[in-house]
């Protein structure tokens, strides 16, 4: 029972990266009808803001929660900002072109992103600082949960209240939710629909980001091309809730989280080798989009943002 | 009109260029003019680019030496270094370049065992002598009787710490975590496995990741459960790390057991204070305080900036050596003279130990087992194994600071009963 439970806190883990992740896709989504393919390297940005972050201003050294917070707020401001101005220089003039334009630009800012940051950064992996001090809580029995892991819970769960905030109890959120419903009227009824989706994106990124400290503190190694696994993982939780809702990307993203782990502890016993946590991933996307192919959260009459 | 003239000249210098290459690439050897050319191909920028870049600097450590001291047969070796992206199709396309088109007399690379394997074939194949300085998978010098190595394999590495697993740290159960896409992780897997069982240990769990893995808590916990003494860890210091980290987290706290691959400078970082209790097979360590090592230590740190130089960046410097030796020997670079050369290597002196290179192509040389110190970030030598059947020489380099060998020595043939002497002294 003890292992259930610790193999569960691990999947909901990673599973809670994969939803703020995934909130930003299903976003833009919802606003633009845009995959956002660069989305997963907004992750890797805000992990390497973090780390530059909390090296230049010195909170490497002696683990703080000032430093933490201090490294997390920047580092999504950071990302915010090359959210907005990746929208804003690689989407916008595009926009006007079909659909198919803009998605292979977003491919294209994809890799711009990912060479960019081998070129300046070097490939090498590097480890990110422990910005809080290390230790772990015993539940019952065997069963722990490390303080990593209570921050992830604990901060991305603050963050999906504030964007539910945002979303249903703003003026801005009000905005976004009218572009996401039709952008030429929201534009008729005077909303500056271009600001709202370069806030959609900012937003987007800056969650992505927070994933991306968070993750951080779990797993310290970061490099480059670390957002495209986990990138790809966070886009199939966000079509497997359904893309343009926004619960249903927290529920993809802790199912597919769960599922991987599950996988690993439990798959050996159904014969699933456990190194065959991302085709199960995948997996269950097949078999969701044959059975309900709006996602399971997701149908037309559904509110999307 | 300007515009068909424009695109007519482009055509033309294109072909004009390739026409010179083509006519460059007609001259016989690289060995014609005053230098011989060597080819390097490693990984500079992918994920084991670590390993890559201390290959690099040691190989251009040892032909700078080599050159400053005039050179071989009177003419300088230059280096053609191409990055093979850690990737092994890339490895494959990188050495046909360096054979095809730059005419390199013998080629030095890979680290990872899976890219020698993927370029060996076409080193081969075109009879141009390729040294791996670190690739310890058995296969890779299998490909062929011009692909030779200057470290130990995998069977002994494997078997070297199981030996030491099962007799110096008396552990009866052994879990084992690989990396499911790498040659190496899983010849290792496989030989420690087989030397654990028949000394009576018992390998409990056998578990995989991938080197994406968002993280191993998973694996860590299905082996928590069945509590074995010890975890065996044969992947790269990009992921050990973290598994360290995340063992401790899960208050796992026997001792972690791994190979050379976890030897770089950003172990430290990855794993910290985790690398308590772990113990890795090696070829040598820089905190080795024989004179051989310390020298080569001062030498290599005042030429990359206070770098200090890992076993891979060790064992780079050795393959170059004697690879000069053997062009040195052979008297020129004819290929089939080199590759003779290079398989008659015997007591080369290297930093990494004593090499003989075997009628399979392989280095003959013992390993030494190392303690993580993650507080002084160091690696001490806990003890040295040796080979079936070597007897090692009477100065060693390991014998200079752990008297635990004098026993095997005297004992001259064996490696089983290291640790007698080795227990006393803990």
């Amino acid at each position: 029972m003890d292992t259930f439970v610790q193999q569960l806190i691990n999947g909901l883990t990673i599973g809670s990266i994969y939803a703020l992740i995934a909130l930003g896709y299903t976003m833009v989504y919802g606003i633009l009808r845009l995959i956002n393919f660069a989305h997963g390297d907004i992750y890797m940005v805000g992990a390497y803001a973090g780390f530059m972050l909390a090296v230049a201003l010195g909170f490497s050294g002696e683990p703080s929660a000032f430093g933490f917070a201090v490294t997390l707020i920047g580092a999504m401001a950071i990302a915010a900002a090359i959210g907005m101005a990746i929208e804003r220089f690689a989407y916008r003039p595009v926009r006007k072109y079909s659909k198919m334009t803009t998605l292979i630009t977003a491919i294209g800012m994809s890799l711009l992103i990912e060479y960019l940051f081998i070129f300046f950064f070097s490939p090498t992996p590097r480890s990110f600082p422990q910005l809080l001090p290390v230790g772990s809580v015993t539940l019952f029995g065997n069963a722990t949960i490390s303080t990593s892991q209570i921050l992830i819970f604990v901060v991305s769960l603050l963050l999906m209240g504030l964007l539910q905030w945002i979303i249903f109890r703003t003026k801005m959120g009000k905005a976004m939710r009218a572009v996401s419903f039709n952008i030429t009227s929201a534009k008729l009824m005077g909303i500056n629909t271009d600001f709202v989706i370069a806030f959609t994106f900012a937003l987007g990124s800056a969650l992505a980001a927070a994933g991306g400290v968070l993750t951080a503190q779990y797993n310290p190694k970061i490099d480059p091309l670390m957002g495209i696994m986990t990138g790809l993982k966070a886009f199939v939780a966000a079509v497997l809730g359904g893309i343009g809702n926004i619960p249903g990307a927290v529920l993809g993203g802790l199912l597919i989280g769960a599922a991987e782990t599950l996988v690993v502890g439990y798959g050996g016993y159904i014969g699933i080798p456990s190194t065959y946590r991302d085709a199960v991933a995948f997996a269950i996307l097949i078999v969701v989009l044959l059975v309900r192919p709006a996602g399971l959260l997701g149908s037309n009459i559904q509110e999307k943002v | 009109m300007t515009r068909v003239f424009l695109a007519f000249s482009l055509a033309a210098s294109v072909f004009l260029s390739f026409a010179c290459i083509e006519k460059g690439g007609n001259t016989p050897t690289a060995d014609t003019g005053n230098t011989i050319k060597v080819g390097v191909y490693v990984d500079l920028t992918g994920a084991t680019s670590s390993f890559g870049q201390s290959t690099k600097n040691g190989i251009e450590l040892a032909i700078d030496e080599v050159n400053a001291a005039g050179g071989v047969n009177g003419k300088k070796i230059q280096l053609v270094i191409e990055d093979d992206q850690g990737r092994t199709e890339q490895a494959k396309t990188v050495v046909e370049k360096l054979i095809k088109q730059d005419k390199v007399v013998a080629v030095l690379g890979e680290v990872a065992s899976s890219n020698s394997l993927a370029a060996a074939p076409v080193a081969q194949e075109a009879k141009i002598p390729m040294i791996t300085p670190s690739s310890t998978n058995p296969t890779v010098t299998q490909k062929g009787d011009y692909i030779f190595r200057v470290c130990f394999l995998d069977d002994f590495q494997g078997s070297s710490m199981a030996k030491f697993a099962a007799n110096t740290l008396k552990a009866k159960t052994a879990a084992i975590l690989g990396d499911v896409n790498s040659d190496y992780s899983k010849g290792l897997t496989e030989f420690f496995e087989k030397e654990f069982t028949k000394l009576g240990g018992k390998v409990v769990a056998k578990e995989a990741y991938t080197q994406t893995d968002p993280d191993f808590k998973g694996q860590l916990t299905k082996i928590r459960n069945l509590n074995p003494d010890v975890i065996y860890v044969p992947g790269y210091y990009g992921q050990v790390g973290i598994i360290a980290r995340q063992a401790r987290e899960l208050s796992m706290n026997m001792p972690l057991l791994g190979g050379d691959g976890w030897d770089s400078p950003q172990l430290w970082s990855l794993g910290g204070e985790a690398l308590k209790n772990t113990f890795i097979t090696n070829h040598y360590t820089a905190d080795d305080p024989n004179p051989v090592i310390q020298n080569f230590v001062k030498a290599y740190k005042a030429k990359f900036g206070g770098v200090s130089p890992d076993s891979l960046a060790a064992l780079a410097y050795d393959a170059a050596k004697v690879l000069a030796d053997a062009i040195k020997r052979a008297g020129g670079t004819d290929s089939a003279k080199l590759r003779d050369a290079i398989n008659a290597t015997k007591d080369f002196a290297g930093v990494t130990g004593v090499i003989s290179i075997n009628a399979e192509r392989n280095a003959i040389k013992p390993a030494v087992i190392l303690e993580v110190k993650p507080d002084t970030k160091q690696l001490l030598v806990k003890e040295t194994i040796y080979p079936e059947g070597m007897t090692a020489p009477a100065t060693t380099t390991a014998n200079s600071n752990t008297n635990a060998n004098m026993n095997t020595m005297a004992n001259g043939n064996t490696n089983t009963n290291t640790n007698a002497n080795s227990n006393a002294n803990r």
